[in-house]
């Protein structure tokens, strides 16, 4: 799945986001599991409100981890396209 | 059964979810239904405020998912304000229902109320034939009406189908089904042989040739609508040549609270012997969590015998289940027979070789909470 620039991804309804302050990280609630979304996916799925679009959720990731922005973008279009397969984000 | 509990050596996780059995009170009477024999009557229920205090202590120990079950959960009188008071308190809830017993529209109250999910239990794709599985008539139209509350919500839906003798043939037109009511997972749970199912075995227990098509259709069917539903599918243990990691192990993700308040590692835990479960009016859940000898009993790996105690695979099954290594070996420290390392895995072989022809209708003993002070069962 293609994501559009415009687009303003968030987690699908059934999905939460949480930190765990027992567990000291983020955890993806999810109907009949936890996922631990690895550092980089967390900090992503943060960033996916609903409000901001895909590009301004790279330019933060980009401006606050000082990275190249193509490499962000990548990631970024990686992570949600696959989610958005498992219908796990709306974009 | 000369076991010694023992405290685990590593530093004890905190656990992931909590089943709370809100009460045993149910429309339905469901022969395979997983509460005991012995059901708790109304008036030994927990109050409000003691669930209260239950799920804020679950949530301060490290619990992020309430499974709100029962019995019926939603014939709780307060069931929104529980709901409420785990949304507060940051836990995701789910709601394990039958759908039957209380007005459609209370569903809107639970979503509005903080509810993340609701499973919804269906017994066949037939009207007659999921009402006479259910013993209530009915009850197939009314799950119908409140999958579509669910979805009108929007609140995500699964579907969860036990499969047995009656409705094995229909397995993948439940995941079809299921699909077309809008749910976004179903679970395809073949049964497990524990309190009312195994009482009803003989009747549930599917020929051998109709669980494998069973297995093998919904397999078909969960790759080719991958991108539209999650098929979870549960096997037959019985069929299988490793067991299962009974609730991920014992005492390791886990907690399940009876209506009455006793904390067990898994709701059949009551069927093995030597064990005293805790009471949430006694114990705070995270003393229970940690120092209950029987959540220690079989925690980790340091209780296990041959041939497990060696086994690669004893940190990916945890000795398969404690309560059927106990129903088929009399040990419940024994390997879960289910595995084919089992030195008792023949049992399993002569439990199916029980199989019996097609049962008349209505034969089965339903699952129903008759009297409050009915005699003591023992186990098996």
């Amino acid at each position: 799945m293609t994501i559009p620039d415009d687009a303003r991804p968030r987690l699908a309804r059934g999905f939460r986001l949480k930190r765990d302050e027992v567990r000291n990280a983020w955890v993806l609630l999810a109907p009949e599991r936890v996922i631990q979304p690895n550092p980089v996916a967390a900090e992503i799925l943060r960033r996916c409100d609903g409000a901001r679009t895909l590009a301004e959720i790279v330019d933060d990731l980009a401006a606050s981890f000082s990275a190249p922005r193509e490499r962000i973008d990548a990631d970024v279009r990686a992570l949600l396209s696959d989610m958005a397969g498992k219908r796990m984000i709306t974009v | 059964m000369t076991h010694q509990p023992q405290a685990p050596s590593r530093p004890l996780a905190a656990p992931l979810g909590l089943l709370a059995e809100l009460t045993h009170r149910c429309a339905l009477g469901c022969p395979y239904c997983s509460n005991p024999l012995e059901l708790e009557a109304r008036s030994r229920e927990l109050g409000t405020d003691e669930w209260r205090r239950v799920f804020s202590e679950a949530a301060r120990l490290g619990v992020l998912q309430i499974h709100l079950s029962g019995g019926e959960p939603a014939l709780r009188r307060d069931i929104l304000d529980l709901v409420r008071h785990c949304s507060a308190e940051g836990l995701y809830t789910n709601l394990i229902t039958s759908g039957v017993g209380y007005k459609p529209e209370l569903i809107r109250g639970l979503a509005d109320a903080g509810l993340d999910h609701v499973q919804l239990s269906v017994q066949d794709i037939e009207p007659g034939e999921a009402d006479r599985i259910a013993g209530y008539r009915g009850a197939f139209a009314v799950k119908r009406e409140i999958a579509r509350q669910v979805i009108e919500a929007g609140l995500p839906l699964t579907i969860n189908a036990v499969v047995h003798r009656a409705n094995v043939d229909r397995a993948p037109d439940l995941v079809r089904m299921a699909l077309e009511w809008g749910a976004q997972r179903v679970e395809i749970a073949h049964t497990q042989y524990y309190g009312w199912a195994l009482t009803n075995r003989t009747l549930l227990l599917p020929p051998r040739d109709a669980a494998l098509r069973a297995i093998a259709a919904v397999e078909a069917l969960k790759a080719e609508l991958q991108d539209l539903i999650a098929v979870d599918h549960v096997l037959p243990d019985y069929h299988a040549d490793y067991p299962k990691a009974c609730m991920g192990g014992w005492g390791r993700r886990i907690l399940n609270v009876t209506p009455a308040g006793k904390v067990l590692p898994c709701h059949a835990s009551e069927g093995i012997p030597g064990l005293t479960f805790w009471n949430v009016s006694e114990h705070g859940l995270a003393e229970i969590w940690q120092d209950n000898p029987a959540f220690n009993a079989y925690r980790g790996t340091g209780w296990m015998q041959e041939p497990c105690l060696s086994c690669s695979r004893r940190e990916i099954d945890f000795g398969g289940c404690r309560c059927q290594a106990m129903m088929m070996t009399g040990d419940p420290a024994a390997t879960d027979p289910v595995c084919k390392l089992s030195p008792h895995h023949a049992r399993v072989a002569q439990a199916l070789a029980e199989e019996q022809p097609a049962p008349d209708k209505n034969e089965y003993v339903y699952r129903r909470l008759t009297v409050s002070n009915s005699p003591k069962r023992t186990p098996g």
